[in-house]
């Protein structure tokens, strides 16, 4: 298995992903990661057309599922499935009948009554994702759930890292912000150490999770030796909506001590790529000056993230099918 | 690969020489090469769209634009697989306009004509060219649907229990075209 981008006559180790869902990182073999990113990469190519549409999953019926809050994931996975010619159908909590009091089991199954391919999943609990695979004979696809997971999300940080940097094997990735709250940390974990990355992982002491070391991860809460000769620096979200209690002082002084500014972005290597995976709290974890400036990609990442979920809808596509056909 | 049951029917001198032919046949009914470029059709007919780029180049000094297409998404049998894996996708390049071009498709081998439907398609999401004329080395017969190319290298009938194997240089070290009895189907 190689970790370089492939090249166009090279046949990948495997072409297909042995679940019928993607329900984390945590599941995904290196080979699988690479074939989801190769897979990316041609769809990529889809976006910069005069016509960004094919025919590929003309038929196939997805339900987008949003329990939270939701702009760019959401709207991400329409326009990839919009690309691939599915039909597509979003329903969000306000409007859906689980503010009458429904539980997301009842409302899987009568979703499932109307035989839909595929669902793309949020909700604010973790492992809802994995209650749904199991009741429902759609596959399911993980747009987040609670402080769990975001696969797709840590799909597209890294075809975005392989982008600039052909490889991932090697790289010093520096995570900083809030670990406890964060599944984009949870799914990012996976996947760098998995294709071999250095991973290094910043935060106030009340928001490292405990058992953080276990995960291959070398933990610090000095955010300069976090970003020293890195790579790469992926800035979290201080989930304010997520915290009950008391974790940081102030926002100011979290962001003295731990945002990223044009200073520290000094000590990363001079090729650092700056990735966020949004919505930024400006002036809270990173400096307006650090978002826009030359070393940020958090745009590019947002562009990556069609081509990634198109890959993703393409290769889960044939399997529930395939489930059913066995 | 070749065995008892396979024969060689185009060895690399054949294929060089059908190639040469092709493209000084382009030359002669496109009076010329202006506005035409060249597509090929991923794996194989990239490869022979490229030698064709060269080959026009050496005969008219012009460099045609080449690009190459990933029919992949466009098949008409894509979602009708109910066992086994989704097919591979690879990139398209297509790094110039099609629009008013005289479009060369270039594939390998035509059989029932649905890989060239395919990738009439995928061409015309790309613009509105001028006209698309279609390339291929070998032309086995058995079409499904009213395709008919331009250019062929070499007419071959066959019977559907055969299967025609195009090898190039750039993607199985040789260059041969090799008519095998299928084991199994």
């Amino acid at each position: 298995m190689s970790t370089t981008v492939h090249d166009v006559d090279q046949t990948p180790a495997i072409t297909s992903l042995r679940s019928k869902d993607l329900l984390g990182i945590a599941d995904l073999l290196p080979d699988e990661i690479m074939l989801v990113l190769d897979t990316a990469d041609a769809m990529k190519e889809i976006g910069s057309r005069p016509i960004k549409k094919v025919p590929a999953l003309r038929g196939k019926t997805v339900v987008n599922l949003f329990f939270e809050p939701s702009t760019r994931t959401r709207t991400s996975f329409e326009i990839a499935e919009k690309r691939l010619s599915a039909d597509t159908l979003n329903i969000a909590i306000g409007t859906s009948s689980v503010v009458k009091g429904e539980t997301l089991a009842d409302t899987a199954m009568n979703l499932e009554a109307m035989r839909p391919d595929m669902i793309v999943l949020r909700h604010s609990s973790s492992g809802a994702c994995h209650l749904l695979s199991r009741i429902c004979r759609s596959a399911i696809i993980n747009a987040g759930d609670g402080t769990h997971e975001h696969p797709t999300q840590a799909l597209l940080d890294a075809f975005t890292i392989r982008e600039h940097k052909k490889r991932l094997k090697g790289l010093k990735v520096a995570i900083v912000g809030d670990l406890l709250h964060s599944r984009v940390l949870r799914s990012n974990i996976h996947l760098l150490t998995r294709m071999g990355a250095d991973v290094w992982v910043c935060g106030p002491p009340t928001l490292m999770p405990t058992d953080i070391r276990r995960f291959g991860v070398t933990p610090t809460s000095h955010v300069e030796q976090a970003v020293a000769d890195a790579d790469v620096i992926m800035m979290l979200r201080i989930q304010l909506e997520r915290m009950e209690g008391a974790y940081f002082p102030s926002l100011r002084e979290y962001f003295t001590i731990f945002g990223m500014t044009e200073a520290r972005l000094k000590l990363a290597k001079p090729d650092v790529m700056i990735m966020h995976p949004g919505p930024m709290n400006r002036g809270v974890e990173i400096a307006s000056e650090v978002a826009d400036g030359p070393y940020s990609v958090i745009l590019e990442q947002v562009a990556n993230g069609v081509a990634v979920r198109m890959a993703v809808l393409y290769l889960l596509a044939g399997g529930a099918e395939h489930e059913e056909a066995a | 690969m070749p065995d008892s049951k396979s024969a060689v029917v185009m060895d690399a001198d054949r294929i060089a020489r059908t190639l040469t032919r092709i493209a000084h046949e382009i030359v002669e009914r496109n009076k010329g090469v202006e506005d035409l470029a060249l597509v090929g059709v991923r794996t194989r007919g990239v490869h022979i769209a490229r030698r064709l780029a060269r080959t026009l180049k050496d005969i008219t000094h012009h460099d045609i634009p080449t690009g190459s297409l990933d029919i992949t998404l466009y098949r008409d049998d894509l979602m009708r697989h109910t066992v086994g894996p989704q097919p591979l996708i690879r990139r398209t390049e297509i790094p110039f306009s099609i629009d008013d071009k005289k479009i060369l498709l270039v594939d390998d081998v035509l059989y029932t004509g649905r890989t060239t439907r395919a990738a009439l398609d995928a061409l015309i999401d790309f613009g509105r060219p001028k006209e698309i004329q279609l390339i291929v080395l070998v032309d086995r017969g058995h079409r499904e649907l009213p395709i008919k190319a331009d250019y062929v290298g070499k007419n071959l009938p066959t019977n559907a229990e055969e299967s025609v194997r195009v090898r190039l240089l750039e993607t199985d070290g040789e260059d041969e075209v090799v008519l095998q009895q299928e084991a199994t189907v």
